[in-house]
């Protein structure tokens, strides 16, 4: 009786003990992206200001620095108002159908290689995933709904056109975004991300003495262009943010949303963008690899912390990239946009995979 | 812990009967609803649903090829056409019922009875072999894709671009083309003049 038990509680403890890193990881993951949504806003509007020769927020904290604090309350305490002339379910389900998807994509990205903690691995990565960049796809395409059902239950015209714009936009670069990472996918062998960040890891030989590490920028250099170029369209920043062109449409999809409702749509954007960052980051820029780290003799744990914070950095600048392109390009004309997708981006994206293709088989082929 | 060790064996058939069920709710809303917007969110539903069974059979990159596809581009343009049309409640009318619609239920729940288990005789054995680790895999798809069913493969992307030229004719049926010569519309002259003559004033 006694010796069950004993079983029955190790097995619990390993139970335990299975578990806990990934909890620890899903609540530090969460936690990681929601914060750095909240801080994005604020960088957001403090380099905006210093593009434009403004000082910013810097009233709420040091530097402004509780800025992001003070909104979110302002945004939980203003009064939820429904509009009467709108459709009620689809109304209050769109804000959700927008931040959900958002806050699933990014569980498949690497970010970091793994640690050894009490004779376990733990793999730095929420889930890895073997389809990782499918499931990304396959996320971001169930954004849009949250868009579309907004324009569409706010019954307003401007709502309306929003989402119409919205409909159109992510489903032409959607098609883009995928097609354009087919070209790396073909050069890596695989879709599980860590596989991708690992096979970055490796290195050319220059001259003798020069390593190159085998990022996917000097591999897909076009590939890159062309994904930048549709992760902007894909996640509605300028120059492409058409569904919700303020000068046009007044707020766009989200024109009858306030307080904690917009709030999401806002989180929704923003989060988003981190995805998409961190995930050029992964396809074209080796993860959280560090180049020339190998030859510093570090221990295992100390380069994986290290690699977490450099592909933390690779993030942040995309992340500024995206503020910088932002406050600096004007906005697309719409019939600009859709030829620029058709007519542009596309044929661009199938004349790199097959360019790919045709370079791999050539350099493959058994002699 | 024996309430732990059970649930999660059970685990893949609750998630089953879950999904299908929302599965074939979203199916029956899809058919009843008079709002166009409320049947295509719920071919959302069914969708989706269906891609959470395709993860339960271990098929993932069926599953997101399915979300892909059908929840991310074709239900969009569905929407994308009802959004564009906006009809008001008065022009969608209301709901009426006629004897077709009852027959088409009548037919539909005697499948559904004719599936049961029951009724349909003893299931199947099922094989407790485990499956292969590379099933369902990305790599797997392709190979029968582009090997074993090459040839329907490449007969859909026919049969899509003829739909896509039919769209097209559809779309700008109002506008005549400028008569350029090509041997079939010459062949075709040669066989239908005594028609054409007879329609010509």
């Amino acid at each position: 009786m006694e010796g069950g038990v004993g079983i029955e509680s190790h097995l619990f403890m390993d139970l335990i003990l299975d578990l806990l890193p990934i909890l620890v990881k899903m609540l530090v993951g969460f936690f990681v992206v929601l914060t750095t949504t909240a801080y994005l806003t604020l960088a957001e509007r403090k380099f905006s200001a210093y593009m434009q020769d403004r000082i910013g927020p810097n009233r709420v904290g040091p530097f402004g620095l509780l800025q992001p604090l003070a909104d979110g309350v302002k945004f939980i305490f203003k009064e939820d108002v429904v509009p009467n002339h709108v459709h009620k379910v689809f109304y209050i389900a769109a804000p959700a159908l927008m931040l959900v998807p958002a806050l699933l994509g990014y569980v498949v990205i690497p970010f970091g290689d793994s640690i050894e903690l009490f004779g376990r691995t733990i793999t730095l990565q929420i889930a890895d995933v073997d389809i990782g960049i499918l499931y990304i796809l396959a996320i971001g395409g169930l954004s849009v709904y949250g868009l579309f059902m907004a324009g569409w239950a706010s019954n307003n015209k401007y709502s309306l056109l929003g989402g119409l714009r919205a409909s159109a936009q992510m489903v032409s670069y959607e098609l883009t975004l995928g097609l354009s990472v087919v070209g790396a996918l073909l050069v890596y062998g695989t879709a599980n991300l860590r596989q991708i960040v690992l096979h970055q890891t490796e290195y050319w030989t220059l001259f003798g003495s020069i390593q190159v590490p085998h990022w996917g920028i000097f591999l897909q250099p076009l590939g890159f262009v062309l994904f930048l170029i549709s992760a902007f369209a894909e996640s509605n920043r300028l120059p492409f943010d058409l569904p919700e062109a303020e000068n046009e449409l007044v707020g766009g999809y989200h024109t009858e949303y306030g307080s904690m409702k917009f709030a999401m749509f806002f989180m929704g954007e923003y989060t988003g963008m981190i995805t998409i960052s961190a995930l050029t980051v992964t396809f074209f820029f080796g993860g959280w690899h560090i180049p020339w780290i190998e030859h510093a003799g570090l221990t295992h744990n100390v380069v994986a912390a290290l690699g977490v914070l450099a592909f933390l950095a690779k993030t942040a600048c995309f992340l500024f990239l995206f503020i910088w392109v932002r406050w600096t390009l004007p906005r697309f004309r719409y019939d600009q946009l859709m030829s620029l997708s058709w007519k542009g981006v596309f044929p661009a994206a199938l004349l790199n995979v097959f360019g790919t293709a045709l370079c791999l088989y050539v350099l493959r082929r058994p002699m | 812990m024996i309430i732990l060790q059970t649930l999660s064996a059970r685990l893949p058939d609750i998630l089953f009967y879950l999904f299908a069920g929302l599965s074939l709710i979203g199916a029956v809303q899809v058919l009843c609803r008079r709002n166009p917007m409320n049947a295509a969110v719920s071919m959302v539903v069914t969708v989706l649903s269906i891609a959470v069974l395709y993860i339960l059979l271990s098929a993932y990159f069926i599953a997101a090829a399915q979300m892909i596809v059908y929840a991310g581009a074709i239900v969009v343009l569905f929407i994308f056409v009802i959004m564009l049309l906006n009809l008001s409640a008065k022009e969608i009318g209301r709901r009426r019922y006629t004897l077709f619609k009852a027959f088409a239920a009548f037919v539909a729940a005697a499948v559904g009875v004719s599936l049961l288990p029951g009724v349909r005789g003893a299931p199947r054995a099922i094989s407790e072999q485990p499956i292969d680790p590379s099933f369902g895999s990305a790599k797997t798809v392709g190979r029968l894709l582009f090997g074993e069913f090459l040839l329907p493969f490449e007969l859909t992307s026919i049969l899509i671009l003829a739909a896509m030229v039919a769209g097209v004719v559809l779309a700008k049926r109002d506008i005549t083309p400028n008569r350029t010569f090509s041997p079939v519309d010459a062949i075709l002259d040669l066989l239908l003049k005594s028609d054409r003559k007879d329609k010509s004033p």
